[in-house]
C-alpha cells in the first residue's frame, strides 16, 4: 500500500447533532488531491461546523473522515496535518511575523536553523521577503491574508481549510485576493479548501464546488455544471441569478413538456438535473436573465424561442457589459433580462417589447416543501 | 443611633464657639470601650437637657495619637490611665490643667487620688483625677490549670501551648517582677532599665514556644479561654470577672508579685470647648448611685470611697473570688513612663515579635 | 474669544475637583509624610532635621526583615492568587456560557460585600482549634484530637489570597474577554499542544492583564493590615503592623512616616522590577484593565 491515495480528504457519512439539532446530516465527499475545493452554502448551512470537524475542533456524531487514506477520528487537532485560516485570519497579535510563521515549526521541534530557511523561503513565495521583523498590525490587509496562509503553508499540510478568509477585506482587495489565492493555490499545489457564502468567490476560484444547505450537500460540481445544469431548486435558485415562476405540469413527457405559471403563462420548459416530471406535479421554473431574448415589440414576429412574454420596460440597469433590462409582464411580474446596451438605438423606459426563450434554457424542478 | 441631635448639636458647638454662654452644649468623650453605657448617658442628658453627650471609643495608645495629631483639639474630656499622662504632656502639651474646685474630690478615695495628683502634677498644676482603677493579672481555668500563681507560669512547659497573652507592656513589668527586680524603681536609670528589658526579652522569646498565640484584645481572649483552647492568660481583671459570669472556673488569679494595677482618670485636653460639662460628667459618674451602673459596664472599681461595696452583686463575687486582702496590699499602681521609656519598650516588643524562638 | 475662554474655564472647572484631590488626599500628605519623616527628636518637643529615621531602619535589622518577609510573602501571596485567578478568569471568559458567566462573578464579588474584619472572623471561626474544620475532622474520625490551622504564615497567605483574588480575577477577565477564540484555536491548529498553546498565546496574550492585576494585588496585600494581624502567628510579624506600632503604640511619628515612606518605595521598586522583567508598561497595563 505504498500508492498514494488518490483522494487528500475523504468524508463519509458525516453528521453531526448539537443536542436534537442536526448542523451536518450525513455528508460524503472526496477531494482529489492538488485541487481546490469550494463549500458554498447559505449561513447556518452547516459548513462550518463541516470545516471544524476537518480540523478536530469538533468531533463528529458519526462517519468517518479519512486524511490521505487514514481516518483522523481520534486525532487531537494538533495532530492533524490539516491547517486553518480562521475567519479573521487569528494572526497571533504578540508575535510578529517571522514568529507567527515560525510557531508551526517550533512546535514540531525544528532547528533554529531550518525554521529560519523555511520562513525565509515562504516569505519569499508569497512575494512578501522583508516582512519577517513586522508587527502584526503593521500589515495591510491583503499581506495579513497572505502571511495567514504561509503560516499554514510552511508547514506543507495535506489540506488547507479556508473559512470565509476574504469577509473582512473591502470589495477591491476581495476581488484582487480572489485570484491571488488561486495562484497561490497552484504554487502550492495543496488541497485547499475553501468555505464561503459568498457565490463569485466559489465559482471563480475552485475546481470543484460544494452547495450546501440545511446539512445536506445539494450537489457537487464544477462551477459551470452548477450553473448550468443544477441538480435541485436550490442550487438553481442560489447560484447565479434566475427568474423564478411556480406552476402546475399541464402536459409533460417526463423530460419536458408544458407548464401553467401562477400568473396563467403558459410556458415550454425542460426537466433539470435528469428528473422526470410528470402531469399535475407542482413546479418550480428557473430561467437566467442571459438566455432571455428582448425585442422591441414591433419586431416581435422576429423573436426567436418557445416561449414568449409582452411587457413594458420598467427600468435599465445600466452595468456596462453586465446590463440589465427589467420588464413588467401584462400579470404584473418583473423580469430579468440581459441586453447588450450599445449606447446607440437602445432600449428606453416604457417601450413595449416582447421577451422569449428556448424551453432548453427553463430549467424546472418539482417544488420542495420550504422552496 | 444618635446621629441627628449630634450634628444639631455639632453645628451648634461650631456656631456659638466663643461665645461662652452655650444654650446646648456638646460634651465630646474620649474613653474606653464601656466606659461610657447607654443607661448612664441617658440619665446624664436627662439631668442637663442643654448638654448632649458625644462618645468616642478608644485606648490609651489612640487617645494620646488622636489628641496629638489635634494639638488637643476635638474632645471635651478624655480618660487615659494615670501612667500615661505625665510623658504625654510634657512631650505634646495635649491637656489643661484642672480645676479641682470643681470636682467633688473629697467622695474620692484619698490614696487613689493622691497617688494619680503626684503622678501628673506637672509645675504644680494637676492634670488629672481618678475614675475608675483595676489591674492586670493572670486568668486560668482552675481546672486545668491549677498551679497558675506568678506571671513566669505562662511559661510552665505544663501548660505548653495553652497559654496566652499581649504582646504589650504589662506582660514586660510583669516578667520583669517574676524575675525578682522593679522595673519601676528602674526607670530612674534607662541603661538599667535597658539591660532589664533585655533579660526580659530573653525571658519572653524562650517563652514562645509555650504561648499558643498573642491575643490582640478582650473579644479573641475570651474566645480562646471560653472554648478551652487555652487554660492561662495575662489578662484584664474585669475580662477575667465576665468569663467567671459564665464559667466560675475560670478566675483572676492576682500573681504572688503583685497585680499591676491602672487608674483610669479624667483629664481635660488642651483645647476642650466644653469645660463645666466635662466637670459636670465627672461629678456624675462618680456619684453611688451611678457607680454601680458604670462598674456593671465596666467590671471595674470606682476611686470614691467604698466603692467595693457599690459593685454589681457578680462583680463583687468575682472581686471577693479573686482577691483577698493580701493581694490588694500587695498591688503594684504603674510608674509614670519616662520620656523614651515607650520606645525602648517598643522595641523589646518587637524583638520578641519577630524573634523565631517558638 | 469669549468662547475660547469659556471652554476653558469649563475645562478648568471640571478638571478642579480631580486636581484638588490629587492634592490634597495624595500629595500633600505625602510631602507631609516626608517632612515628618526627616526630623529627629532631639528631646521632649524639640525636633532636628536629619536622616535618622532612616539609619535607624537600616541599622535594626528587625525592621528590615520585617520588611523582607512582608515583600517576599506578599510576592507568594500575588502568585498564588495569579495561579488559582487565572483559570477561574480563563473559565469565566471563555468557557462559562453568559448567564453562568454573571453568577460566577458575582460568587467572586460576594467577599467583598463584607468588611475585612468580618472576613478576617470568618476564617478565624473555620480553622481555630475549636473551629467548624478542626471539629469536622475530629467527628469524622480523621484525626484523634483538635488541630489549630490558625496563627501561622500558611493561614495568613490562605487569608490574602481569598481576599485579594477578586482583584487578579476581574482584570484577568477582561484582557482574557478581548481574546478571539480562533487564537487558541490556531494554536492548536498549528500544531500547538496544550502547554504550548497557553505558554505561546494565552499567557502572552493576557500578559496586560496579569501584570496589572499582579501589581494591585502585591499593592493591596503588602498594605493590607487586618488580615495578617488577625490570622497571624506569634511570629508573624507584618510591615503595616510596624508603622501602626510607630504611630500608636510608640507615639514615634516620625519613625512611622519613614517606614510608610519606605513601605511605598518598596513596593514601587518591586513593581517597577515586575514592569522592567515583563516587558510591559504601566500605561498598557493598569491604565487599560
Amino acid at each position: 500500500m505504498t500508492e498514494t491515495p488518490a483522494y487528500d480528504l475523504e468524508c463519509h457519512g458525516i453528521s453531526k447533532s448539537f443536542g436534537s439539532v442536526r448542523a451536518v446530516k450525513d455528508v460524503s465527499f472526496n477531494i482529489p488531491s492538488g485541487s481546490f475545493f469550494s463549500i458554498l452554502g447559505p449561513s447556518g448551512c452547516g459548513k462550518t461546523t463541516l470545516m471544524r470537524m476537518i480540523a478536530g475542533f469538533e468531533e463528529p456524531s458519526g462517519g468517518d473522515i479519512r486524511i490521505k487514506g487514514k481516518s483522523v477520528l481520534g486525532t487531537p487537532p494538533n495532530r492533524r496535518n490539516v491547517k486553518m485560516v480562521f475567519q479573521h485570519l487569528a494572526l497571533f497579535p504578540m508575535m510578529n511575523v517571522y514568529e507567527n510563521i515560525a510557531y508551526g515549526l517550533r512546535c514540531r521541534g525544528a532547528s533554529n536553523d531550518e525554521i529560519k530557511r523555511r520562513v525565509q523561503d515562504v516569505l519569499e513565495r508569497i512575494a512578501l521577503p522583508d516582512v519577517g521583523g513586522r508587527e502584526i498590525h503593521q500589515l495591510s490587509g491583503g499581506q495579513k491574508q497572505r502571511i495567514a496562509i504561509a503560516r499554514c503553508m510552511v508547514l506543507d499540510p495535506d489540506v488547507l481549510l479556508l473559512d470565509e478568509p476574504l469577509g473582512a477585506l473591502d470589495l477591491k482587495l476581495r476581488e484582487a485576493m480572489k485570484i491571488e489565492l488561486k495562484l497561490l493555490q497552484h504554487q502550492f499545489n495543496t488541497t485547499f479548501i475553501y468555505i464561503t457564502h459568498d457565490q463569485s468567490e466559489a465559482l471563480v476560484m475552485s475546481d470543484h464546488v460544494a452547495i450546501m444547505n440545511d446539512g445536506n450537500f445539494e450537489q457537487i460540481g464544477t462551477p459551470q455544471a452548477l450553473y448550468h445544469r443544477p441538480n435541485t431548486a436550490f442550487v438553481a435558485g442560489f447560484v447565479g441569478d434566475s427568474n423564478r415562476w411556480s406552476g402546475k405540469v399541464t402536459a409533460s413527457d417526463g423530460t419536458g413538456g408544458t407548464v401553467e405559471t401562477a400568473q396563467g403563462l403558459t410556458m415550454q420548459f425542460t426537466a433539470g438535473g435528469g428528473l422526470r416530471i410528470g402531469k399535475g406535479e407542482a413546479v418550480e421554473i428557473f430561467v437566467r436573465p442571459e438566455f432571455i431574448n428582448t425585442v422591441r415589440a414591433a419586431d416581435a414576429a422576429a423573436a426567436p424561442g418557445d416561449n414568449h412574454m409582452d411587457g413594458v420596460v420598467d427600468s435599465l440597469l445600466f452595468n456596462g457589459a453586465n446590463s440589465r433590462v427589467l420588464v413588467r409582464s401584462q400579470t404584473g411580474e418583473l423580469i430579468e433580462a440581459d441586453v447588450t446596451l450599445t449606447g446607440d438605438g437602445d432600449l428606453a423606459p416604457g417601450e413595449a417589447v416582447r421577451l422569449s426563450w428556448s424551453a432548453q434554457h427553463a430549467m424546472c424542478f418539482p417544488r420542495s416543501g420550504d422552496a | 443611633m444618635r446621629t441627628k441631635t449630634t450634628i444639631a448639636s455639632l453645628l451648634a458647638a461650631t456656631m456659638l464657639v466663643g461665645a461662652g454662654t452655650a444654650q446646648a452644649e456638646t460634651l465630646r468623650l474620649l474613653t474606653w470601650g464601656s466606659y461610657a453605657p447607654e443607661e448612664l448617658v441617658q440619665k446624664f442628658e436627662e439631668e442637663y437637657p442643654d448638654i448632649d453627650v458625644e462618645v468616642t471609643f478608644s485606648n490609651n495608645e489612640e487617645m494620646i495619637a488622636k489628641l496629638r495629631a489635634t494639638g488637643g483639639a476635638g474632645f471635651d474630656l478624655a480618660q487615659p490611665s494615670h501612667d500615661r499622662i505625665y510623658a504625654a504632656q510634657l512631650e505634646y502639651d495635649i491637656y489643661k490643667p484642672l480645676d479641682l474646685s470643681k470636682i467633688d474630690t473629697d467622695a474620692m478615695q484619698p490614696s487613689l487620688l493622691d497617688g494619680v495628683k503626684a503622678n501628673t502634677t506637672i509645675d504644680g498644676e494637676v492634670y488629672a483625677v481618678p475614675h475608675q482603677w483595676g489591674t492586670s493579672g493572670l486568668m486560668a481555668d482552675v481546672t486545668k490549670a491549677p498551679d497558675v500563681k506568678g506571671w513566669d507560669d505562662l511559661c510552665n512547659p505544663a501548660y505548653k501551648g495553652k497559654t496566652s497573652m499581649r504582646l504589650r507592656r504589662t506582660i514586660l513589668l510583669g516578667t520583669a517582677f517574676s524575675m525578682g527586680e522593679d522595673p519601676f524603681a528602674a526607670y530612674a536609670d534607662l541603661d538599667k532599665y535597658q539591660q532589664l528589658l533585655d533579660k526580659v526579652a530573653d525571658k519572653l522569646i524562650e517563652c514562645k514556644d509555650n504561648i499558643k498565640a498573642y491575643w490582640k484584645g478582650g473579644d479573641d481572649l475570651s474566645a480562646m479561654m471560653l472554648s478551652g483552647e487555652i487554660v492561662a492568660s495575662e489578662t484584664w481583671d474585669s475580662t477575667a470577672y465576665k468569663l467567671f459570669d459564665q464559667n466560675k472556673n475560670i478566675v483572676f488569679i492576682p500573681p504572688e508579685t503583685g497585680a499591676l494595677a491602672w487608674i483610669d482618670t479624667f483629664a481635660i485636653p488642651r483645647k476642650g470647648e466644653a469645660d463645666d460639662a466635662a466637670y459636670k460628667w465627672i461629678n456624675f459618674v462618680l456619684r453611688p448611685e451611678n457607680v454601680t451602673i458604670m462598674s456593671a459596664s465596666t467590671g471595674a472599681i470606682a476611686s470614691i470611697k467604698g466603692a467595693k461595696e457599690l459593685l454589681p452583686e457578680d462583680k463583687k463575687a468575682a472581686v471577693n473570688a479573686a482577691f483577698t486582702d493580701a493581694d490588694i496590699d500587695n498591688l503594684k499602681f504603674f510608674a509614670n513612663i519616662p520620656p523614651g521609656v515607650e520606645d525602648m519598650e517598643g522595641k523589646t516588643l518587637e524583638k520578641i515579635k519577630a524573634a523565631t524562638g517558638g | 474669544m469669549v468662547q475660547k475662554d469659556v471652554r476653558r474655564l469649563t475645562l478648568i472647572l471640571l478638571f478642579a475637583p480631580f486636581a484638588m484631590w490629587i492634592a490634597l488626599l495624595i500629595i500633600v500628605p505625602h510631602i507631609g509624610m516626608v517632612a515628618l519623616s526627616l526630623r529627629e527628636k532631639v528631646a521632649p518637643r524639640v525636633y532636628e532635621f536629619g536622616l535618622g529615621n532612616y539609619i535607624d531602619f537600616i541599622n535594626e535589622p528587625i525592621y528590615w526583615n520585617t520588611l523582607l518577609r512582608t515583600g517576599s510573602m506578599s510576592l507568594l501571596v500575588t502568585a498564588l492568587a495569579l495561579l488559582i485567578g487565572f483559570p477561574i478568569a480563563y473559565y469565566i471568559a471563555k468557557i462559562a456560557g453568559n448567564r453562568t458567566r454573571g453568577a460566577l462573578f458575582l460568587l467572586c464579588l460576594i467577599p467583598l460585600w463584607v468588611s475585612d474584619l468580618i472576613r478576617a472572623f470568618g476564617w478565624i471561626l473555620l480553622l481555630r482549634e475549636t473551629g467548624v474544620i478542626s471539629t469536622f475532622l475530629q467527628w469524622s474520625g480523621l484525626v484523634s484530637g483538635p488541630i489549630e490551622f490558625l496563627y501561622n504564615d500558611v493561614t495568613v497567605i490562605i487569608g490574602l489570597v481569598y481576599t485579594v483574588i477578586l482583584f487578579m480575577i476581574v482584570p484577568l477577565v477582561s484582557t482574557l474577554d478581548g481574546m478571539d477564540d480562533s487564537l487558541v484555536e490556531a494554536g492548536y491548529n498549528l500544531g500547538g499542544s496544550g502547554f504550548t498553546v497557553l505558554r505561546r498565546i494565552i499567557v502572552p496574550y493576557a500578559m496586560p492583564g496579569i501584570v496589572s492585576g499582579c501589581i494591585v494585588v502585591f499593592m493591596l496585600t503588602a498594605g493590607s493590615y487586618l488580615t495578617p494581624i488577625l490570622l497571624g502567628g506569634k511570629n508573624s510579624s507584618w510591615f503595616t503592623e510596624q508603622i501602626y506600632d510607630q504611630f500608636i503604640t510608640r507615639f514615634n511619628w516620625e519613625s512611622g512616616a519613614a517606614f510608610g515612606f519606605l513601605l511605598l518605595a518598596f513596593t514601587s521598586t518591586v513593581i517597577w522590577l515586575g514592569l522592567k522583567l515583563s516587558g510591559q508598561t504601566l500605561a498598557n497595563t493598569v491604565a487599560k484593565s
